[in-house]
């Protein structure tokens, strides 16, 4: 077999995958068809294996030194949780979950659909601009709307000036700071993971099917139901899992809306009702939760294959959408952009001129840039390096057991921030500790905490976090690539060494490049993770916007929040352009 | 070894990736002439107070701020830690570390003698640096009165008509804490339902969103911090209409005086520069440091003798509740059990 050729075919089927940010969970198919008698044949790969036990143990080690700190909880303190805290918790969590699943599936599939399967005046611009509210961190889109919409606020204003109303007496508006006000808050952040899925699955995958359909004289809504939303059920899953996980992560939102999840439940048992380990116990919960999600998510992703067999993968014409249907499909894309992107942009824009903060520029500022760039540009290549190298390493053992380990190194996109940082604090330190004793021993002076102390414990923190996220676009390219192609090279005596270099990388580069991009622009929002574990006098951008949230100001910081939204807005046009390039209509190179 | 560059390439990126930050190690084993400070206090706040104390004493001071889980981080840390300096903005957080036995006991005469028992730990673990009183914004519209008891929150004449920020947050977990001291936790749970049944809205937002809702008429009444109706009033002139529209009250207990929460400071257990450490927290309560809580930061000074800023004192005479912080510290466990039996926030 031409190796050049099959490459040059596959990655049209990469293209399709590539920018999938849904590749990122955890797609965990493992190589079920390998047949015995090659497998009785195959070298043991120790190596591969080191690698996989390594990552997964790294992953692992927070989570069970979390279990350990809950294991250790008064019992006394079940009982009270479980009668006030947690049923209104679950039954909050829930309902925000459910209602942010809803909201940016319509949104994200919705406006996919539009950009995927038709064509409209505006349609090559909103492709691009669809993504971008991704930059912003959710917390400061909340405060941006808190503010905005609030009573006193300019929109209300505006709209008692039209109502002749002089004195203010309650709000015009649904209040902003509720359940509701949360949902759509950040459901407008985070639709982009579901559009992003969505639109790489509908213009890709179902072409051929869809011709078909439409040559044996189905119409587009028949088409739609029968065909197309089947097919990209699996996208919409993986799409929808990382929605659902920033939503059980997120804390400065929900926090601030005044939505009490189940994350805030497990701050305020540690820190009021002053139970570390009760907040261990509520996040060992959290977490077995998340790793049912995930198993859902998992068996929503099966269907998959049917689709991935199909090597067809032209793009099928797009349905052209004239006058007012145009303009209507247009509009429905621009308003999610608007309100998810342009609205929270042009707030923080007006606040740094009205504030005169690029005037009095606050020159750390130049500082806090520098060393969020360089945390999370650490990151993003240590997070590749290890995501990468396990999916590889997976795929040359092409065994369930290793695709288990493989699993467990996603499972710290599930753990919230600020539980993986106390879990990964007690491990750093003791490792610092052994390092020390070392030290003394030799020199006669301690080391100190060289990874508990420095950079480094936010680096590890961020690489455990986001490691699921190079998983899993790993996984989704190499997927791609037939296991052929791999038993081709070793049989011209090609060592793993050599077909992952020679033969893998350069074929999932595309989904590399994604990964690398998502993972950077995760890493730049990062807040609570970051917040505990940063060494002294170091600030990220982040940090710094929420010195002035937790003063009740943030207004003061929009000139670092316009700082991140920008940085994250770099790599995020990228990905749109990657995905452009990728595109199936686009003449590949 | 036979390796293909790309691969060697990705290797060595990896670790570069590790190794920079390792390299970028901040504080191991710091030199003499420096003090580590960790802060719940924001970093801008106390910015101008630790730039003061490096010009007189010469001492370089290295902050790291959180918001939550520093005295964590410190016993985590161990015997290693590079804190010698704790700073809190309440009491709750004080307790958590003395608890966690990250504080060790402070000898110095000059502390005993400037900040009054009341705002010290009877095992001299935690000492306060500044006050603030928790207090009542009330509508200038629509509130005659010039005039409360914490007890009348709960009065049903409120219904519908009070805000407060959530019942967890940690100056009403004070608060609160200092209600159980005074009624005995029967009757503040009573009180605390009573509390419940007035608001307007479920607890939300801050204490300057407290201000905002009353001058939006959301409800007439609120719960807030002396100091943030200052700042909104001197400081922020998008939010001064906020402060316009209300006045403050400085509410008492029956029979007592006015709830205070303290920003405070604790010695680090195995501080690795224990002298200047001690040197900061003196400092902290000296002429000059407390001219900054008081004119800065709009915080009732410690120090005997050091006026408040003429915004605060012009809220009224303050009959400080003479309740130990260190009770309010005892109770805080039980306030937080108790905003959640009663369903405070939900």
């Amino acid at each position: 077999m031409d190796v050049r050729h099959e490459a040059g075919h596959d990655r049209e089927e990469i293209g399709a995958e590539g920018p999938d940010p849904a590749g990122p969970v955890i797609a965990g198919r493992g190589r079920r068809s390998a047949s015995f008698a090659l497998r009785r044949l195959r070298p043991r790969h120790p190596l591969a294996w080191g690698l996989l036990v390594a990552v997964a143990a790294l992953v692992l080690t927070p989570v069970a030194s979390l279990v350990a700190i809950g294991s250790r909880g008064d019992p006394e303190l079940w009982p009270h949780l479980a009668a006030y805290v947690l049923p209104d918790a679950v039954a909050t969590t829930l309902m925000l979950l459910a209602g942010v699943a809803a909201l940016t599936t319509l949104i994200g599939v919705g406006t996919a659909w539009l950009v995927a399967v038709h064509d409209f005046p505006g349609r090559g611009l909103v492709t691009w601009l669809l993504p971008l509210p991704l930059a912003f961190p959710t917390y400061i889109v909340a405060y941006v709307y808190a503010d905005t919409l609030d009573t006193l606020g300019p929109v209300q204003g505006a709209l008692r000036g039209l109502l002749g109303i002089t004195v203010p007496a309650g709000s015009l508006l649904p209040e902003v700071r509720s359940l509701g006000g949360a949902v759509v808050v950040m459901s407008l952040v985070l639709y982009p993971y579901v559009y992003l899925a969505m639109r790489a699955m509908l213009q890709a995958r179902s072409a051929a099917l869809t011709e078909a359909a439409r040559l044996l004289g189905a119409g587009g809504f028949r088409i739609a139901r029968a065909i197309t939303l089947p097919m990209a059920r699996p996208a919409l899953a993986a799409g929808l899992a990382l929605v659902l996980m920033e939503t059980l992560n997120d804390i400065g939102a929900t926090e601030y809306l005044g939505v009490r999840t189940l994350t805030l439940a497990v701050f305020t048992t540690w820190l009021n009702r002053g139970s570390l380990a009760g907040a261990a116990q509520i996040a060992c919960v959290m977490l077995v939760a998340v790793a049912a999600l995930i198993a859902l998510e998992r068996h929503a992703r099966r269907g998959r294959s049917v689709a991935a067999s199909s090597a067809d993968s032209r793009a099928c014409r797009r349905v052209p959408l004239a006058g007012r249907a145009g303009a209507l499909a247009l509009l429905a894309c621009l308003v999610p952009v608007g309100l998810g992107f342009a609205v929270p942009f042009v707030f923080l824009l007006r606040e740094v001129f009205t504030r005169g903060l690029l005037v009095g520029f606050d020159p750390d500022l130049v500082r806090h840039a520098g060393s969020t760039v360089m945390l999370a540009g650490g990151a993003t290549v240590l997070t590749l390096a290890l995501g990468f190298g396990v999916a590889f390493a997976a795929r040359l053992i092409r065994r369930r057991r290793a695709g288990a380990l493989l699993g467990a190194a996603g499972l710290g996109y599930a753990v919230p921030g600020t539980v993986l940082a106390l879990g990964l604090l007690g491990p750093l330190v003791a490792v610092d500790e052994a390092i020390g004793s070392v030290v003394r021993a030799l020199t006669g002076h301690g080391a100190g905490l060289l990874l508990a102390g420095s950079a480094a414990a936010v680096t590890i923190a961020y690489t455990i976090r986001f490691l699921a996220i190079a998983t899993g676009f790993a996984q989704a390219a190499l997927a791609r690539l037939p296991v052929d192609l791999d038993d081709a090279a070793a049989s011209v005596g090609a060592r793993p060494r050599r077909v992952v270099a020679a033969v893998h990388l350069p074929l999932v580069r595309p989904a590399l490049l994604g990964a690398a991009l998502l993972v950077f622009v995760d890493c730049l929002k990062e807040l609570p993770a970051t917040l505990l574990l940063r060494p002294l006098n170091t600030e990220t951008l982040a940090t710094y916007v929420y010195q002035f949230a937790t003063r009740g100001s943030f207004e003061e910081g929009a000139l670092a929040a316009l700082l991140i939204v920008l940085v994250g807005l770099v790599p995020v046009i990228r990905m749109v352009r990657l995905s452009d390039d990728l595109d199936p209509d686009a003449p590949l190179a | 070894m036979p390796t293909s560059p790309r691969l060697r390439s990705c290797v060595l990126a990896a670790v570069a990736a590790i190794a920079a930050p390792a390299a970028a190690v901040a504080q191991t084993g710091t030199p003499a002439g420096e003090v580590n400070v960790y802060t719940y206090r924001e970093a801008k706040l106390v910015a101008p107070l630790f730039e003061a104390f490096t010009k007189d004493t010469g001492i370089k001071v290295n902050t790291i701020s959180a918001s939550s889980g520093l005295e964590q981080r410190i016993a985590t840390e161990g015997a290693n830690s590079p804190a010698d300096v704790l700073l809190t903005v309440d009491i709750g957080r004080l307790k958590e570390a003395v608890d966690r036995g990250v504080a060790q006991p402070i000898t110095s005469e000059v502390l005993d003698k400037v900040v009054p028992a009341q705002y010290r730990d009877p095992n001299r673990l935690w000492y306060a640096v500044s006050a603030r009183a928790r207090v009542v914004y009330a509508s200038k519209a629509r509130v005659a009165q010039n005039e409360i008891t914490y007890e009348e929150l709960a009065d049903p004449k409120w219904k519908g008509r009070v805000c407060i920020r959530s019942g967890q947050n940690i100056y009403n977990n004070a608060l609160f804490a200092a209600v159980i001291a005074h009624l005995g936790e029967a009757k503040a749970e009573e009180w605390l339902k009573g509390l419940k049944a007035n608001l307007a809205q479920k607890p939300s937002g801050g204490d300057r969103e407290v201000a905002r809702d009353i001058a939006a008429g959301k409800c007439d009444i609120g719960v807030g911090n002396t100091y943030y109706w200052a700042l909104m009033s001197e400081r922020e002139p998008d939010k001064k209409a906020w402060a316009e529209a209300t006045k403050v009250i400085l509410p008492t207990f029956k029979g007592a005086g006015t709830h205070m929460n303290i920003s405070g400071v604790i010695l680090a257990k195995h501080a690795p520069n224990k002298a200047n450490g001690l040197k900061l927290i003196e400092w902290l309560v000296g002429e000059q440091a407390q001219k900054i809580y008081a004119d800065m930061n709009f915080e009732y000074p410690i120090r005997p003798g050091v006026t408040a800023h003429p915004v605060i004192s012009g809220y009224g005479e303050l009959a400080a509740d003479p309740l130990p912080i260190a009770t309010i510290a005892e109770n805080k466990k039980a306030a937080a059990t108790l905003v959640d039996k009663v369903g405070f926030d939900n």
